[in-house]
């Protein structure tokens, strides 16, 4: 019962204010639906959800008002891949809930859920939600498993972040991932294929009393089966071109298992493959050095390229700067990237690989009304968000850091100089 | 100072001595001083060479002259390697190559102050990590010249970028790191071939988590009081070490016979920026950390040039002015360290702001190929919070600042006549995310053209692999 209660007053919490409706009018706003782009409109939000979109600047009645006229509008933006709400600071100073030692839970990682780790308090997703970025994978990003376990997809505001527990599954395909399987892809994808059919093979509910000596624990059996249904995407990170030809093969292999590349900095020389195999990549359009002999075709046209070939592109992989994927995409756009490929790189791409363009990633009837207001072109890097509305509630465009640069103008400004922990800036 | 001269004369004056000594000994006299001991400054000489250029005059171009100016519709000539003039209505010589450059931008080569490209280059191997040489907290000793891969792919990448200059870096593991080199970014076949003639040396020092982490379980130091502990004791060290070879340049003045004190490679560095020859760079990201190593600085009189990452110079903007310190920050790195977690994207602004020196840096093989955008970002986010700062003033980040904290603005980092003919060709505003560089010119040579897929470098690593001489 109290339980229950809890529950209740946590969903009462995060829920926006009642019957509050908004209007954003007359910017120029890019819905990365079927409207496509409209030179000058106006977005209707009810109740943390988009009514829809409209031509013009007419605003139906009960609306509040926000003019935007001469600004850019988009959905919010939705990291690809992060470890936000998981790490305060990562070298010597903790919160680090992103990496994994040897735990008994699991054997081959998959058992592993972020979904109880997210902080929503963390400083991270302050600073990361006044530039524009609303929501986010969030994952485990070192583990000496197979498998870096269950990832989930948050939003940055709010006392209840997950919006999708389990929602994804990483596994690294490539030098690292065969690092720490044997030291070779002979082991790697030898010990991949039998994890999985194991699991495909396990009873669907073992029993904790069952006998059970796999190379799975019952735990990683329960998450892959999510996998191996093609409800849960995996998330296979590889760079050589040879590599991402297995995960081809794999994907062949295991028609069900809905399989997204990440980072792909060879994914170029296979993109009509990947084409045709439906396989979606994440990647870092700047990464154009041979950072290892896997990388030797890193190219700044791996994005365009890859478009060109009809492959859906996303963009952004980092945690205390995943802010900086608008300047990562426009740099992809300016190296032949279209623009609305762009955008798309950091809205509707993230979501649908994600498995959430239900919700997130376009301003279409019925999305979560997370919306940006742009000073300019989002990809621009001297443009910014101006305003950030999350579930559709405009947010505080604070953040710590914005207190500190506050506190330290009012410092220089002041004649006669206070103590420092004494100014408290408007 | 003309090196092979001076090596010549040394070669020369060793001679003499051997003369002398053998006669000495010959004739048992005791009032014979032996040959005075002196060391070569320069072992190490650079043997760079520009490309070839012609005589340009680019006209219709925007020009930023990189001390304050901006100029539209302006002429930059440049001949001989050296820039000749800037202005708006100059005479074109009959010999020259006009570039009509309407719609672009000319700027002044960007230099970068914190590169460690060569010391960890691509690709990112173990057998390649020679840019910290973590045995010791005090390692004045070593140079990273010695350690400088000319083969780095980086290098062509960042002059794709605009880079023209930069300095090498030993990593911040140790209290002292050892000593930086300035290369010309004319990717050829060995360190000498880039290195920047006549530049000074400088020395990596660092302050904070780091020497601390890799020395605490090791004998130490493991506490920022222990960090500064080691600085105080080697400059001690250092200050005894001169005085013994001023003790021996005095004796032998006076007509004695010293011996010589034995060559210290490690004191040697450390008297060396005790004497103003060689600039020190240190890492260290906290105001309260900065202050206390000022401190030190006045207490050994020595200078600090520029304090490297300086995430929090924001809070002692004043303070850095006063002490004469430059900043090389980024635009908005933050947070992966405790001493990194107070990183504003207004850092850079606010340094300038306040009047003291603001300089634009990568450490890293991806950012220096896009600094332009770096201070771009800084640029806009500092107009957006009151501190309005022309472009054409905001560009002293990127070329003359930097210069300037390594001892080169009297031959580099600005477009003032007699300089060298470093500059970049934009095609746009290079305060834009869209757009590149054109053309790239060092001393006059043109050393990167986007349009012409022949002039992008390619290093030995990259040729016969995938890849090579693709977009980069």
């Amino acid at each position: 019962m109290k339980k229950l209660a809890l529950l209740i007053t946590a969903s009462l919490l995060s829920a926006p204010v009642l019957a509050e409706k908004v209007a954003i009018t007359g910017g120029k706003i890019f819905t990365l639906a079927e409207q496509g782009t409209l030179d000058s409109g106006t977005v209707l939000m009810t109740d943390g959800r988009i009514d829809r979109v409209i031509t013009g600047t007419e605003v139906p009645q009960g609306y509040r008002v926000i003019d935007a006229s001469g600004k850019v509008v988009t959905p919010g933006l939705v990291g690809s891949m992060t470890s936000l709400g998981l790490v305060e600071v990562s070298s010597s100073a903790g919160v680090v809930d992103s990496s994994v030692e040897s735990t008994p839970i699991t054997r081959t990682g998959a058992a592993l859920d972020v979904s109880y780790a997210v902080n929503p308090d963390s400083s991270l997703l302050g600073v990361t939600r006044i530039e524009g970025m609303t929501s986010a994978a969030t994952s485990v990003t070192y583990t000496d498993n197979l498998f870096y376990g269950q990832g989930a997809v948050i939003t940055l505001s709010g006392d209840a972040p997950v919006l999708k527990p389990r929602a994804f599954m990483v596994v690294n395909v490539g030098e690292s991932g065969a690092n720490d399987t044997g030291g070779t892809r002979a082991a790697l994808w030898v010990t991949l294929e039998n994890a999985l059919a194991e699991a495909a093979a396990a009873d669907s509910d073992l029993s904790p009393t069952q006998d059970w000596h796999g190379l799975n624990t019952r735990a990683d059996v329960k998450a892959l089966k999510a996998v191996l249904s093609g409800d849960m995407p995996l998330i296979m990170e590889a760079d050589r071109a040879a590599d991402i030809r297995q995960v081809i093969a794999f994907k062949k292999r295991h028609n069900n298992i809905n399989v997204v590349l990440m980072h792909g900095v060879e994914a170029w020389r296979v993109a009509s493959e990947l084409a045709d195999a439906d396989i979606p990549v994440i990647l870092d359009p700047e990464y154009n050095l041979p950072g290892g002999f896997d990388q030797m075709g890193a190219t700044l046209a791996n994005a365009a390229r890859l478009e060109a070939a009809g492959v859906t592109v996303a963009v952004g992989m980092d945690t205390h700067n995943i802010r900086l994927a608008t300047q990562h995409a426009g740099n992809a756009v300016a190296n032949g990237l279209s623009y609305e490929g762009g955008l798309a790189s950091l809205t509707s791409a993230p979501a649908a690989i994600l498995g959430i363009d239900d919700q997130l990633g376009s301003l279409a009837p019925g999305k979560r009304a997370d919306v940006v207001i742009w000073s300019g072109d989002p990809l621009e890097v001297t443009q910014v968000a101006e305003q950030v509305f999350i579930n559709g509630e405009a947010i505080e465009m604070r953040s710590r850091q914005t207190r500190l640069r506050d506190r330290y103008l009012a410092v220089q400004e002041e004649q006669a100089r206070r103590p420092t922990h004494y100014v408290r800036p408007d | 100072m003309n090196h092979s001269t001076s090596r010549l004369s040394l070669a020369l004056a060793c001679l003499f001595s051997v003369a002398l000594t053998g006669c000495a000994s010959s004739q048992g006299s005791k009032e014979e001083q032996a040959a005075k001991v002196s060391v070569d400054p320069n072992p190490y000489p650079s043997t760079y060479t520009p490309i070839a250029g012609e005589t340009t005059v680019i006209t219709n171009a925007t020009v930023l002259d990189g001390v304050g100016n901006k100029y539209e519709n302006a002429m930059v000539h440049f001949a001989d390697g050296k820039i000749v003039a800037v202005g708006e209505d100059l005479e074109i010589p009959e010999n020259a190559k006009v570039i009509d450059a309407k719609g672009q931008w000319v700027t002044p080569g960007i230099i970068d102050n914190h590169s460690h490209l060569g010391v960890y280059p691509s690709p990112a191997t173990r057998s390649h990590n020679d840019g910290n040489e973590i045995t010791d907290p005090v390692t004045a000793e070593v140079w990273a010249e010695h350690s400088v891969w000319p083969q780095d792919p980086g290098f062509g990448r960042a002059l794709a970028g605009g880079v023209t200059t930069l300095q090498i870096l030993p990593g911040s593991a140790n209290l002292f790191g050892g000593r930086s080199v300035v290369l010309k970014n004319v990717p050829d076949r060995t360190m000498q071939d880039m290195k920047f003639p006549d530049a000074p040396y400088g020395m990596k020092m660092a302050c904070g988590e780091n020497p601390k982490r890799v020395y605490g379980e090791k004998g130490g130091p493991s506490t920022r009081m222990g960090n500064v502990a080691g600085y105080r004791q080697a400059w001690s060290d250092a200050q005894d070490y001169m005085r013994k070879w001023e003790r021996y340049e005095k004796e032998y003045a006076d007509g004695k016979n010293p011996k010589a004190p034995k060559r210290d490679l490690q004191l040697e560095t450390l008297a060396g920026v005790l004497k103003g020859d060689i600039l020190v760079h240190m890492h260290c990201y906290r105001a309260d950390e900065m202050t206390v190593m000022m401190d030190v600085m006045q207490e050994f009189d020595y200078q600090i040039g520029t304090f490297h990452h300086a995430v929090e110079s924001y809070k002692i903007a004043d303070k850095l002015k006063e002490n004469n310190v430059c900043s090389a920050m980024w635009a908005d790195w933050w947070g992966f360290k405790l001493e990194a977690y107070d990183g504003i994207r207004e850092n850079i602004p606010a340094v300038h702001e306040a009047g003291a020196c603001a300089i634009v840096h990568s450490d890293s093989d991806l950012g220096i190929q896009r600094l332009n955008q770096e201070a771009a970002k800084a640029w806009s986010d500092g107009k957006r919070a009151g501190l309005d700062i022309p472009m054409a003033e905001a560009w002293q980040w990127l070329s003359a600042n930097p210069a300037k904290s390594l001892g080169v603005f009297d031959k580099t980092g600005s477009l003032e006549a007699g300089k060298q003919a470093d500059l970049v060709l934009w095609n746009g505003n290079p305060f834009s995310t869209y757009t590149k560089a054109a053309r790239v010119y060092i001393d006059g040579g043109l050393a990167y053209s986007l349009d012409d897929d022949d002039s992008w470098p390619v290093s030995d690593f990259e040729l016969g692999q995938v890849g090579e001489g693709d977009v980069k």
